[in-house]
């Protein structure tokens, strides 16, 4: 017991919230203490009860975002007994206010780390990567996860490089705490995988899988503890890579990755101009808009409004699609979105095989109709 | 200063892929091979910046079964001057010994820059580049949709494709480049080339010579199709679909 107790609590700093928890937990290991046969050495029960995860977190005006909330979601189908670090980085005042958010956003979050210095303002791989493997060295946990966000997908291969072990991306489900299915072939095929190597156990999960915890606003008093990072070592370190600067796409619209309705255009709408009559739409529906790999191409959109294989992967409840044909690419993107929806002028599309509804119809008469009528059915 | 490419073998991206019953894996015998289309990009890349004197030579590198020699005379038939081959058997390769096998190449060859695509369209991983990356202590510039060499001071200028926009990063050489769709449009390989393309070297080596070993802390258990869509139906009017939306999916 005590054996167990010190090892538990080796190499880690302890800290208040987990000291409580870690108490209880011991009394649950003792109530609970399974028969010798069961778990024969005291090291798998360690490794039964010790299940520690680093969430690395992304945040924007002051909150974490929706798909780091997803990867917390991910780290509980883990285990419900999974001690969950969230980690931010950057400076200035939204970093604290976002740290604000992350501890009293989700009951199970026991630790917020805060990385405060300029280099981590802007995701910059080298300096992320080096801090999650700091953060691995000190702490060593059983998991490392983010959302397979561009910033996830760059960070955290290179963190497990360095870590020497092989991450494994874009989840889609948790079997079982080592078990995990992720799409291959643009989705045409599921894998089952399962990871054998040693901690931390690296991934990253599609967010749309797992929805983001529902916010809360009663667990302000039971928050969890905040705690700097030492970062003091990475601004003496010559940077191998500098951040210039980021042209955004300033939009009004929803999140095309969380939003609830996507809208949707093809090579179809023929010009940037015809766009608008889309963006009106998603007005009308609260909706985001959304393009294929042929209207990004033709200088319709901007590229990341682009979603397919490639691109960005949506799941809302309502997707609507004009004028797209269902590429292979396509559809990788967003078959998964709850109710589906394609006008194209051509019936054999392939997009009509997996709508639940079709219109075979011109969608410069049916936009305009669904604008018409959209806003009488909202007042009903 | 070389550039290598790091290419790959994959089932074509226009083919319909079918799970085998055995749920063993993707049916990829008398299937259409090709180039993944990420790597085309990345040699592409690499043979504009040759053509721009800003590079002397291009190698390109596949890892994977002798059939990979088929992928490597495409990028030599593009333009690469030379190519190698790890001949890794039937065995399957994951990404992170692909990276430990691209770090024993990059540390042979000594290239200033290494292209690769930003995922190969079979696996979805994403994940090489980085891993290289990270291995040789290089900087990356990932989802690269422009990138802008300046030999003099050695930095290289990497327009990147993120989720809010467009990002630019600056990074010093020797550096890693994975690829993004808009970087560039690959160009064919013309019959004269194809033709030239056959007298050109290409170096065979095993992983057992790299010293890498192809063991793996990931294991595939099983491959499925995933569920089936239930049928649709075709509409005729724009009230018809606003009344189903309303009163059967109850999604307005």
């Amino acid at each position: 017991m005590n054996f167990l107790a010190n090892l538990s609590g080796n190499g880690r700093r302890v800290i208040p919230g987990l000291a409580s928890y870690r108490a209880l937990r011991n009394c649950r290991f003792s109530l609970l203490s399974p028969s010798p046969t069961q778990y024969p050495s005291p090291f798998s029960r360690l490794v039964r009860f010790c299940i520690s995860t680093l969430v690395i977190g992304e945040h924007e005006d002051g909150f974490v975002k929706p798909s780091t909330l997803s990867a917390v979601t991910a780290a509980r189908a883990i285990s419900q007994d999974n001690i969950i670090s969230i980690l931010l980085g950057g400076s200035g005042s939204t970093l604290g206010k976002a740290a604000l958010h992350a501890a009293s956003v989700h009951p199970l979050i026991s630790q917020v780390l805060v990385a405060d210095a300029d280099i981590f303002r802007n995701p910059l791989a080298e300096p992320w990567a080096e801090l999650v493997h700091m953060l691995h060295q000190k702490s060593g946990y059983t998991y490392i996860i983010s959302a397979s966000s561009t910033f996830g997908k760059n960070v955290l291969p290179r963190a497990a490089a360095i870590l020497d072990v092989s991450p494994v991306t874009d989840i889609i489900e948790i079997s079982e705490p080592h078990l995990f299915v992720r799409p291959i072939y643009a989705g045409n095929a599921l894998c089952t995988v399962r990871y054998t190597g040693s901690d931390p156990c690296v991934m990253t999960i599609r967010s749309t899988s797992f929805s983001p915890p529902s916010c809360s606003t009663d667990v302000v008093s039971n928050a969890a503890p905040i705690s700097q990072v030492d970062v003091s070592n990475f601004n003496k370190e010559k940077q191998k890579s500098r951040w210039l600067k980021l042209n955004s796409q300033n939009t009004e619209r929803p999140d095309l990755g969380s939003a609830q309705v996507v809208v949707t255009g093809g090579r179809a709408l023929k010009n940037a101009e015809n766009f608008k009559l889309l963006e009106k739409l998603a007005e009308k529906l609260g909706a985001a808009v959304g393009a294929t790999r042929a209207a990004v191409d033709a200088g319709f959109v901007a590229n990341d409004l682009q979603v397919g294989q490639t691109g960005k992967i949506v799941a809302p409840e309502l997707y609507m699609a004009f004028g797209v044909s269902g590429a292979i690419q396509h559809l990788a993107g967003m078959r998964d979105s709850k109710v589906i929806v394609a006008v194209n002028k051509d019936p054999d599309a392939p997009i009509f095989q997996v709508a639940d509804y079709g219109l075979v119809a011109d969608l410069f008469e049916v936009i305009p109709e669904l604008i018409e009528k959209l806003p009488e059915k909202k007042r009903l | 200063m070389k550039i290598l490419v790091a290419v790959k073998r994959v089932v074509d991206y226009a083919v319909k892929i079918r799970v085998k019953p055995d749920k063993s894996g993707v049916e990829t015998n008398n299937v259409k091979m090709s180039m993944n289309p990420f790597c085309e990009i990345a040699m592409e890349e690499a043979l504009r910046m040759k053509e721009a004197s800003a590079a002397s030579e291009v190698i390109a590198v596949s890892i994977g079964p002798p059939q990979c020699t088929e992928t490597l005379r495409t990028a030599l038939a593009m333009g690469a001057d030379r190519a190698v081959h790890v001949d890794a058997g039937t065995s399957t390769v994951y990404p992170l010994s692909v990276a430990k096998i691209l770090r024993a190449i990059v540390e042979l060859e000594k290239p200033g820059l290494l292209i690769l695509g930003k995922q190969a369209i079979d696996d979805d991983c994403n994940q090489t580049g980085q891993m290289v990356a990270g291995l040789l202590k290089w900087p990356q510039g990932t989802f690269a949709s422009k990138v802008i060499l300046d030999k003099e001071r050695q930095v290289a200028t990497v327009e990147r494709e993120v989720d809010g926009g467009l990002e630019t990063i600056s990074i010093d050489l020797p550096a890693v480049i994975t690829t993004d769709l808009r970087l560039n449009q690959p160009r064919y390989a013309t019959l004269p080339n194809i033709m030239k393309a056959k007298s050109k070297l290409i170096k065979k080596f095993t992983p057992e010579e790299l010293k890498v070993e192809l063991s793996s802390d990931v294991e595939v258990v099983q491959v499925t199709e995933p569920p089936k869509r239930k049928a649709g139906m075709i509409l005729s009017s724009v009230d018809e679909l606003l009344d189903k939306l309303k009163n059967e999916a109850r999604v307005l």
